[in-house]
């Protein structure tokens, strides 16, 4: 902790995050998901100076190395862990770089989503009357279909390509985020502070969002854990398809596509660690989701 | 009841007028219609003929009226790559896709149900946490890679499945399908294991939260007290109260498993409708893109209708409540 003179601003939130830690930390397994989840986050940020090899290089790669199996080394002596792929890049530097698409393109458009449906799904729970009638009766018809079905419509629709991708990821997340920040809307919109904020007269926009959307948050960040595993693994099936991402964005779900011509050959490793890092991405960000529902959950609290 | 039944066939009516609208719009006015629904290599006589045909030069709210009124009689257009009506090329597939979806299913209740019990009844032992576990890497693992891994480990490195197309049918009291043959079993048991892992995942912690939550109440603690066997305490009383959510999934899982036929029916090559939507979309084959999207949403409409009606006649609570 700094300086004695900055004691008073550190002491609040540190108690904070130290509770949430305690409290976060009772699951061990919630603990090493978080680790490898920060890890796979840190080589997504990273790639480019973490990888070996810049595997989009054109001049570095040589179509000669194609297919080499995992652990062999080239006549130039560069060592390939994870072997290379048909096209003679190397299988660890591609991930790495397929995470960092995958990843992004999960986190934005969960982002998005997130701002989108909450804005929607506060002021629904805010205003009630008839937008919040017809914006629910959206929200449960959507949800009623299938996320790969209402993915595929609008990629039907408006064609492949990255932000159409991102767009249609957003489309398909934002009605979760909408019910779940209704929900407790609802709860806290009848409770004391916010009947205090009405009466110092303070204006809808500004009760909305610094008084009832900070007291939404912990249940619309598990809602986001949990729905940004879900668009990682959405992406990857609609790239795997050949409707997602263009060849130009290799995220993990190409990757594994790339690797599934060559599987009747034989050469397992182009698709199956692709795939691995795509499981351990999507397996540690449920189990910190799981976590962090376990801990919002006030049933379950002590 | 029949009130019941009224309004929610309303309501599904309503739903299913809105999705035609977003479908059509969708491709339509976001699209570029000439594109998407005249064959690219159509001369300009071609297209003008095929504009007037299609009525594209009317205005909008026409169009949408013509297409429904089409739709009405079974004209969803016509295929561009196979130059037959669409939706003939998508009901010749469908039995392929339902039986598929069927098998699934099966296989999701039959293992699931048992599983999850069992991790309720015995929440702390060393095989529940390993069926728990195993869920969440179930839901977790995405079904194109899964079909992957089982091809190769199955199909390439053991030789004992094979991995692509549906195998020799045979008919059965009308019915054409690939589980009355062996050699069709053994091509619909790795496509439908694929299919089945998310569901078997999610009736398993169904499965395992109602019986956790059911073997609490009275009624458990009473059949119990009554000196009942507990094998007919778990069969009678407990499979019973927890059968309604778990019909509703399986209900409701049953149309997405037909959406997520689409990705295991491309990798298994599965000559399935799943498999013609995604050619189709590759193709720019409009018409049977358009004709998959609306007989899909009239599915899963009818499904939910049914679940809905299904789930007020074992609960009357949830009609008593719609009505008040």
């Amino acid at each position: 902790m700094g300086a004695s003179a900055n004691k008073q601003s550190f002491d609040l939130p540190a108690t904070g995050l130290r509770k949430f830690w305690l409290d976060f930390s009772e699951s061990p397994t919630a603990v090493i998901a978080l680790f490898v989840f920060l890890t796979i986050l840190f080589i997504a940020i990273f790639a480019p100076w973490v990888s070996p090899s810049n595997p989009y290089d054109l001049t570095s790669v040589d179509i000669m190395n194609s297919r080499l199996p995992p652990g062999s080394e080239d006549f130039s002596g560069n060592f390939y862990i994870l072997g290379t792929d048909g096209a003679g890049r190397d299988m660890l530097s591609a991930i790495f770089y397929g995470l960092r698409v995958s990843l992004g393109v999960g986190a934005l458009s969960g982002l998005v989503a997130l701002i989108l449906g909450a804005s929607i799904g506060l002021s629904a729970a805010y205003f009630g009357g008839r937008f919040e009638t017809i914006m629910m009766r959206i929200v449960d018809i959507q949800l009623s279909f299938p996320s790969i079905l209402m993915a595929l419509i609008i990629l039907a629709a408006f064609g492949k390509g990255v932000e159409k991708t991102i767009i249609a990821l957003i489309l398909v997340q934002w009605a979760y985020y909408a019910r779940a920040a209704r929900a407790s809307a609802l709860v806290e919109k009848n409770k004391e502070y916010v009947e205090a904020a009405h009466c110092l007269a303070l204006g809808d926009r500004r009760i909305i969002l610094s008084h009832i959307a900070p007291n939404c948050m912990a249940p619309l960040i598990v809602v986001g854990t949990l729905q940004t595993a879900h668009a990682i693994s959405l992406e990857a099936t609609l790239s795997f398809l050949g409707l997602g991402l263009p060849i130009t964005e290799p995220s993990l779900g190409l990757l594994i596509g790339n690797g599934f011509e060559y599987m009747y050959s034989g050469d397992f490793w182009i698709s199956i660690f692709p795939g691995v890092a795509l499981l351990i991405t999507i397996v540690s960000i449920n189990l910190v989701g799981d976590q962090l529902r376990d801990m919002f959950n006030p049933r379950l609290q002590k | 009841m029949t009130a019941f039944i009224l309004r929610r066939s309303l309501q599904s009516i309503v739903v299913l007028f809105i999705m035609s609208l977003i479908v059509f719009v969708g491709v339509n006015l976001v699209g570029d219609p000439v594109d998407m629904l005249i064959n690219p290599e159509a001369d300009q006589a071609e297209i003008d003929r095929v504009i007037r045909d299609l009525g594209l030069d009317r205005p909008v709210s026409e169009q949408y009226w013509y297409f429904v009124l089409n739709a009405f009689q079974g004209d969803l257009g016509r295929s561009f790559i196979f130059g037959e009506p669409a939706l003939k090329l998508i009901v010749q597939r469908m039995p392929a896709t339902m039986e598929l979806a069927l098998v699934s299913l099966l296989m999701a209740v039959v293992f699931g149900i048992p599983l999850g019990i069992y991790a309720g009844l015995k929440p702390t032992s060393k095989i529940s946490k390993t069926i728990m576990a195993g869920s969440i890497l179930g839901f977790s693992m995405p079904t194109f890679w899964v079909g992957i891994i089982l091809i190769m480990f199955f199909s390439v490195h053991l030789g004992w499945l094979p991995s692509t197309g549906r195998g020799d049918v045979d008919t059965f009291f009308g019915v054409t399908s690939s589980v009355f043959t062996l050699d069709g079993l053994s091509h619909i048991f790795l496509p439908a294991f694929n299919l089945a892992l998310f569901k078997l995942s999610s009736v398993i912690r169904l499965a395992r939260a109602g019986t956790r939550e059911v073997i609490l109440q009275d009624y458990i603690k009473f059949a119990r007290a009554k000196g009942l066997a507990e094998s007919r305490v778990v069969r009678i009383h407990l499979l019973k109260n927890i059968m309604i959510p778990v019909i509703t999934i399986i209900g409701l899982e049953f149309g997405s498993l037909i959406a997520f036929s689409t990705v295991t029916e491309t990798v298994f090559a599965w000559p399935g409708m799943g498999k013609l939507i995604i050619d189709s979309i590759y193709n720019l084959d409009r018409p049977v893109v358009v004709a998959y999207l609306m007989i899909i949403v009239v599915i899963f409409v009818m499904l939910n209708l049914i679940v809905d009606i299904l789930y007020s006649v074992l609960d009357p609570r949830v009609r008593i409540k719609g009505v008040s």
